[in-house]
């Protein structure tokens, strides 16, 4: 144990480079931290807007529902966006994996199907949006369901989120002409992992917003 | 495997040559660094005459015919917010953060230039859509510099029309600038270490930014997410702030919002910001206090420590500045606690200060004056601040001039001396000339004693019960002559302080052509940043070979030693008997 801990002290307060990492590895993930902070506290003013909410909340599921053939399926839409963005993070793996291997073409493939799956989401978010504006009256100050805060969070929750996904999507494409046109031959594809490393993120927030405003 | 740190491996230092590549597009971190310290310097200015105008109506009200209710309560706002993020957090970490990290950490640069470049005309553009609010419909927001809600969006507060949007964008705009800025810092300070310079090796300047930039990349999100929420509650009429409530006689269109949800997530961004702005200063005070007190900094890892604890404490204690606001009781106890635990890191340091001036070779120098100055003020600001940390003495207290004196004395004069001292320190290295020592003492006690004239006087006016915020007092009943009488002796001298900052702001700018040659090293000082090979530092800052450093920063009057100060560069058992040393031996006989 002691010398565990004698390790972990000499790592940490080393001369040089902390972790050994890329600089704008260190960078993403830094960031990324802050992001998190940013999205928690997304989530805890929804909880505080929730609770303290005078009208009732409205029946999530009853407004994420999709009726198709005549049949209503509760969260359909839903489950097939989060496939698809967990999907996504797959290609995005094997993205990174072929970009450490010095397999150009693949990594190039793998981050644009990433960057497509990723752009499917949103225009599904695009239709989702419609339908709730549209078809459910919802809108930022108000619906007829219930509290209005549900449209207010809903909106700039999912909003905040989606843009992130588009960021994702637009640095994706740049990463992958860049990565085509071999920018980073002489460097290495640390910049293709640094890429995944936010499009994770950007992930495994939707896991927590789809657990928090669909199923809750 | 073989890793090479990427610090060692060769870079492709290209120099700019043009004019605008190097003045203006600039990437390199001290002329970044002397553009934020610049602008900051100029919002800081700007801040200033406006609190200028508050001392006036305060001091000599119905006599100055342009300062009505509305305009001073827009002074007040502007004041506030410009001082604490626009100028203290600007200057302290933009600006010193900038110049100091890769000279004192013996890095050639930032680690990512670009993005430190984007930083700092982020940061401008968000001082020009901070300023353009003047002149728009209404004038800037004038509902407190904490911008509470309800009053913020409600008709009645003036520049409710643009100057609160402007304010919120303009913010936004500044936390985009400060995370590209807060990244570089801490990035930086992990990777770009020379040889040699372990964690523990580092200035306290050096700690005091780098837990500083942590604190900024996770308290500005909760600024983010309550500007994001307030301006959907103004534009497109959401109800996360706003209460059902009656505004001039009409209902307003909101319902089912919370205020304290914005106190809460403003004072998480509040709180450790007032701890973003100190620590830098601590850093640097204490770099100041041992180069001048020629003695090592009492207590090196004690004050590491005390850094990192005050900087995790500090995000546990942001509810004691809503005492008043109705909290739960337990909760009282448990910000109360926290609140008091957090001075005993920071009682710590004051008594490492002043133990560091003990039997020390103290020079009373410009830079030296000021450290010694700020710790007076902030003992002073520190006690009323426990004080304050009290639900019971708070609650009496807390809508009065005395917390106006308390943070005044601790964020406001403290910093801004620790800030003096620092540029009257680093001066010499920014443009290789010495700033004049006659104005700069004038400044001093101007400064200094004006500080104590102007806010010492406030904490009687808080037992008073005179209010904080109020436009006038009038004739209200409860309160003595004395007070109107004390509020227009403070009016006089803070305007004769404000007066007298503008020796400062000459001094700055004539030494700057006609200051003594500062040489190299004109303090004898002992960190790496007065050990690059030209002065001021070339672009790259460390000709052909980065510095390999051997020992503390803190290396000052070691027994046997040829000379009072050791180099950080020095290996150790070198006893200095070589060409470094004949160079400013004369000077610090």
């Amino acid at each position: 144990m002691q010398s565990t801990w004698d390790g972990v002290v000499a790592d940490w307060s080393a001369d040089k480079e902390t972790f050994a990492m890329p600089w704008g590895k260190l960078m993403m993930w830094i960031f990324l931290l802050g992001d998190t902070f940013i999205f928690g506290i997304f989530l805890i003013g929804y909880m505080a807007v929730r609770m303290s909410a005078v009208e009732p909340w409205p029946d999530t599921e009853a407004i994420f529902t999709m009726t198709m053939f005549g049949h209503e399926f509760p969260l359909l839409l839903i489950a097939i966006m989060t496939f698809i963005l967990i999907t996504s993070s797959g290609t995005m793996a094997m993205a990174v994996n072929y970009g450490y291997r010095g397999d150009k073409r693949k990594a190039v493939m793998f981050m644009g199907l990433t960057a497509l799956l990723g752009a499917t989401f949103l225009g599904m978010q695009v239709f989702e949006w419609y339908q709730l504006i549209v078809h459910y009256d919802i809108r930022p100050w108000g619906n007829p369901h219930g509290a209005s805060q549900f449209g207010a969070v809903f909106f700039m929750v999912t909003g905040f989120h989606g843009l992130h996904v588009l960021g994702g999507v637009i640095l994706l494409i740049v990463m992958a002409i860049r990565v085509h046109r071999g920018l980073y031959d002489k460097k290495g594809y640390a910049v293709v992992e640094i890429t995944g490393l936010y499009w994770h993120f950007v992930d495994l927030v939707w896991v927590f917003i789809f657990a928090f405003f669909y199923l809750l | 495997m073989t890793h090479v740190p990427i610090a060692d491996q060769p870079m492709d230092d290209h120099h700019p040559t043009s004019f605008v590549a190097k003045y203006v597009w600039s990437q390199d971190h001290k002329v970044i660094a002397i553009q934020y310290a610049v602008i900051a310097i100029f919002v800081g200015v700007v801040a200033l005459i406006l609190s200028a105008f508050m001392r006036l109506q305060l001091g000599f009200p119905d006599t100055f015919s342009f300062i009505n209710p509305n305009t001073y309560l827009q002074y007040m706002t502007m004041h506030g917010m410009i001082m604490v993020v626009y100028m203290l957090t600007a200057l302290l970490l933009g600006g010193f953060g900038n110049y100091l990290i890769p000279l004192m950490v013996g890095a050639r640069d930032m680690a990512f230039p670009y993005l430190n470049m984007l930083s700092v005309w982020f940061y401008f553009v968000s001082v020009i859509i901070l300023l353009a609010s003047f002149f728009v419909t209404g004038g800037p927001t004038g509902a407190g510099w904490t911008l509470y809600p309800p009053q913020t969006i409600l008709p009645g507060t003036p520049g409710n029309e643009w100057g609160i949007i402007l304010m919120i964008l303009s913010l936004a705009v500044f936390i985009v600038a400060f995370t590209m800025g807060g990244l570089n810092y801490v990035t930086t300070i992990m990777q770009a270490r020379t040889h040699g310079m372990t964690l523990m090796r580092m200035p306290l300047t050096i700690w005091g930014i780098f837990i500083a930039s942590w604190m900024g990349l996770l308290a500005f999100p909760a600024l983010l997410v309550s500007a994001i929420m307030m301006a959907m509650d103004l534009l497109l009429g959401t109800s996360f702030f706003m209460p059902t409530l009656v505004s001039l006689g009409n209902a307003v269109d909101h319902s089912g919002g919370s205020p304290l949800l914005f106190q809460h997530l403003f004072w998480f961004f509040g709180h450790p910001e007032v701890y973003i702005v100190a620590l830098p200063a601590f850093g640097m005070v204490s770099d100041v206090l041992a180069t001048h007190a020629r003695k090592n900094i009492f207590g090196y890892r004690m004050m590491v420590w005390a850094i990192v604890i005050i900087g995790a404490l500090s995000f546990l204690v942001w509810a004691h500045h809503m005492y008043v606001s109705g909290m739960n009781l337990p909760f009282g106890f448990f910000f109360a606690t926290t609140t008091l635990i957090i001075a005993v890191p920071t009682a710590l340091k004051v008594y490492n200060w002043t133990l560091t001036l003990w039997q020390g070779n103290i020079r009373l120098t410009p830079p030296m004056l000021f450290a010694i100055g700020f710790i007076f003020t902030f003992i002073h600001g520190g006690l009323t601040g426990l004080f304050l940390g009290n639900v019971i003495v708070d609650v009496p207290l807390a809508d009065t001039m005395f917390v106006v004196a308390h943070f005044h004395m601790v964020m406001g004069v403290s910093t801004v001396m620790v800030i003096f001292a620092a540029i009257y320190h680093w001066y010499p290295l920014i443009t290789g000339r010495m700033m004049h020592e006659g104005m700069a003492r004038v400044h001093f006690w101007t400064t200094f004693l004006g500080s104590y004239a102007v806010f010492l006087p406030m904490h009687y006016l808080g037992f008073m019960g005179v209010p904080r915020r109020y436009f006038a007092m009038g004739d209200t009943a409860f309160m003595p002559e004395s007070t109107h009488a004390l509020n227009a002796s403070i009016t006089v001298f803070a305007l004769i302080l404000i007066a007298f900052q503008a020796v400062f702001i000459l001094n700055l700018i004539w030494t700057l052509r006609h200051g003594r040659e500062a040489g190299k090293n004109p303090w004898g000082a002992t960190s790496l940043e007065w050990q690059t090979p030209d002065v001021p530092p070339k672009h790259g800052n460390w000709g052909d070979k980065l510095p390999v450093v051997h020992r503390w920063a803190y290396d000052y009057s070691v027994p046997n030693s040829t000379q009072d100060f050791i180099p950080q560069t020095v290996p150790q058992g070198e006893m200095l008997e070589k060409s470094a040393a004949g160079q400013t031996e004369g000077k610090s006989s």
